[in-house]
């Protein structure tokens, strides 16, 4: 008992550093040029959270994540697309009102699945739950057939190549390979002043901390419990009475949803979505930050996701042909040799040493701080 | 012979094949109320199949399984669980990470739909059950402990106490005391009669001292078939039983 209440006291310890350093220490040290980058890249940990649920705890690969972090993307971009085209802004066009990229390819009316982005409620709430409704289609079509493990992986990894194709090949539709840029305000206010840049910033980081108390919540319960149970022993679940695919569905969506709010927040922030980041490649990289973190970690995550986006600005600043191999490198060191990441790495040599510190009666503002600081660098 | 509504379970005419070799041929068999019932047999005899069929682990091509009149055969794994059958594995299937006491209160039978696990909170009622279940099955003092740190024996016991906690009507245990000190077996045994009181127990075995301790009928499988059946002693002395499998 002692036990697990220390452990959520640690956890609890981290939560608030982590706090701490995205919405104090961040902000302090770093211009709003390089605190908006942070913020695209804590994007990213959305769906790094998601991937601790559904492959560290429940065992699913998923190398397809990129699709819901975008499908989250475009319902955003949709909407700012939809404000950006009034028919003042577009009157130029052959056809006013309607999205300029539309336009170039001759469509000359918002086709009927544009619509309802005129609001910004059903945008807001297509956010989450058409990429969600999306997985959850996925999800009966495999989990039911019991289809898991690396042909799951490979499916996923499929269906991000074809949405890729889609999304590029339907230029009219979509924007295609630009994806849709050019997005001004939200309800009227703009997103690229630097003021509003610094408040979505904060949108971000407190969408994230929230995000990781759910999927800690998630965790905790007995649902999180049976994911981690029917991963090392499906047949003792399943004949437990367990519905082994309901759930493996459940989580699937649940990942799928985070990951869609961080492609949203990817949006505001950066000011446009496009296929480059549904695809392979970037749903591959968003394993790796994972991996990184160490996979059943869920603050580690985080930190994964900033660590490897840190190392790539850095690197490919001025190398960026060895960024790619600097990347690779990485993953496979840290398969091969620390499976639990960063996280392992902490619980090993940090956490002790704080246990002992706080056992001897230190105040807990200088261990703060230099654990703050050798995590993050 | 009463109508087949009176058996616990009634499997009749069941039949399954692997790449054309028939593991379980045109097997007939019922299990009463409070019975214990042990199928014996040699190596690959088809035993485990059996309780696979039952459980729905694996198809049926022919043949049929009731519980309680109601057809097994077209229900998947976990509707049959929830009907009233529980099987314990032959090589103990426990969730070693987890302590005995989260052994139990994870296969305690509510909140088993996604919704229910989610909001499952472990109340007085469960926490009770747990207690009791432990005590059954001798690990009261072991609630706090992984069970990776539980003997071979008491591994055993704790899938058996994750059945018992879901109250089946039917327990299946593929040999349960594989692997048991004589001092164990003797409490299996003991376990096994204690818990007959309410439920029909369909055990697979191969110690033929712990069988003869607990079996109420026997059931000699041979190359998916049965050569024999009824009381221990009857079976013990069936030539064809003698040559097959107790001979050797
Ligand atoms: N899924 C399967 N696919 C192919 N063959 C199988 C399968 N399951 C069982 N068999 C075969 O069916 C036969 C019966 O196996 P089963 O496991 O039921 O034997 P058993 O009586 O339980 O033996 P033991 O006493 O060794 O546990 C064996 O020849 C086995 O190889
Ligand atoms: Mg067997």
């Amino acid at each position: 008992m002692s036990k697990t209440l220390f452990a959520s006291r640690g956890n609890l310890v981290g939560l608030l550093l982590l706090a701490v350093l995205l919405l104090v220490v961040f902000p302090l040290v770093f211009d709003i040029f390089r605190l908006n980058l942070v913020g695209k890249y804590l994007t990213y940990a959305f769906v790094a959270l998601g991937l601790v649920l559904c492959w560290g705890n429940a065992g699913i690969l998923s190398l397809g994540q990129g699709v819901f972090f975008g499908l989250g993307g475009y319902c955003m971009a949709m909407f700012l697309k939809l404000e950006a085209s009034s028919p003042e802004n577009t009157k130029i066009q052959s056809t006013p009102g309607i999205p300029d990229f539309m336009d170039w390819n001759q469509v000359t009316a918002l086709p009927w699945f544009w619509e309802p982005f005129h609001s910004l409620s059903f945008s807001l709430v297509a956010v989450v739950v058409v990429p969600a409704l999306f997985a959850f289609v996925i999800g009966l079509a495999m989990f039911k057939r019991r289809v898991g493990g690396v042909y799951f992986a490979i499916i996923t990894q499929a269906i991000a190549a074809i949405l890729t194709i889609l999304i590029v090949g339907q230029q009219g539709y979509t924007g295609g390979i630009n994806g849709i840029t050019d997005l001004r305000t939200l309800k009227g206010w703009d997103i690229r002043t630097d003021h509003a840049k610094l408040i979505l910033y904060f949108i971000n980081g407190g969408l994230l901390l929230g995000a990781l108390l759910l999927a800690q919540f998630v965790q905790q319960t007995k649902l999180g419990r049976l994911l981690v149970a029917m991963r090392d022993k499906e047949d003792r679940v399943r004949f437990s009475g367990y519905d082994v695919s309901s759930f493996r569905i459940f989580v699937f969506c649940f990942a799928a949803g985070l990951a869609a709010i961080g492609g949203a927040m990817f949006t505001l922030q950066v000011g446009f979505m496009s296929s480059s980041f549904i695809g392979i490649v970037p749903s591959i990289e968003m394993v790796i930050y994972c991996a990184v973190g160490g996979r059943s970690s869920l603050i580690g995550a985080v930190y994964g996701t900033l660590l490897i986006n840190f190392g790539r600005s850095l690197l490919s600043e001025s190398f960026p042909q060895l960024w790619q191999f600097a990347m690779g490198g990485l993953f496979i060191a840290i398969v091969m040799v620390f499976p639990d990441g960063l996280a392992g790495l902490y619980q090993t040599y940090a956490a002790p040493l704080i246990a002992r510190r706080f056992r001897s009666g230190r105040g807990g503002g200088r261990i703060a701080a230099a654990s703050t600081g050798s995590r993050v660098h | 012979m009463p109508t087949q509504n009176d058996f616990v379970l009634s499997v009749e005419d069941l039949a399954v094949s692997f790449d054309g070799f028939k593991a379980v041929d045109d097997l007939t068999f019922y299990v009463d109320k409070n019975e214990i019932l042990v199928i014996i047999g040699p190596n690959g005899a088809g035993k485990t199949t059996v309780l696979d069929l039952i459980c729905g682990r694996t198809k049926a091509i022919a043949g049929s399984i009731k519980f309680h009149g109601e057809e097994l055969t077209a229900k998947t794994e976990h509707e049959i669980v929830r009907a009233g059958v529980g099987r314990k594995f032959q090589n103990p299937s426990i969730y070693e990470t987890l302590t005995v006491f989260e052994n139990l209160e994870i296969s305690y039978p509510r909140g088993r739909s996604v919704f229910g696990a989610l909001f499952f909170r472990t109340d007085a009622a469960v926490r009770e059950r747990i207690a009791e279940v432990a005590e059954m099955i001798f690990l009261e003092d072991c609630l706090s402990m992984r069970a990776e740190y539980l003997s071979h024996g008491q591994k055993q016991w704790l899938e058996i106490g994750m059945l018992l906690i879901q109250d089946p009507d039917l327990l299946m245990l593929d040999e349960p005391v594989a692997g048991m000190s004589v001092g164990e077996r003797v409490k299996t045994a003991e376990l096994l009669n204690r818990i007959i009181r309410d439920r029909s127990v369909l055990v697979i075995e191969h110690d033929m001292k712990f069988v003869e301790d607990i079996a109420h009928k026997v059931i000699v499988l041979h190359q998916g078939k049965i050569i024999s059946q009824g009381a221990m002693a009857k079976v013990k002395a069936d030539p064809k039983v003698v040559e097959v499998y107790l001979g050797h």
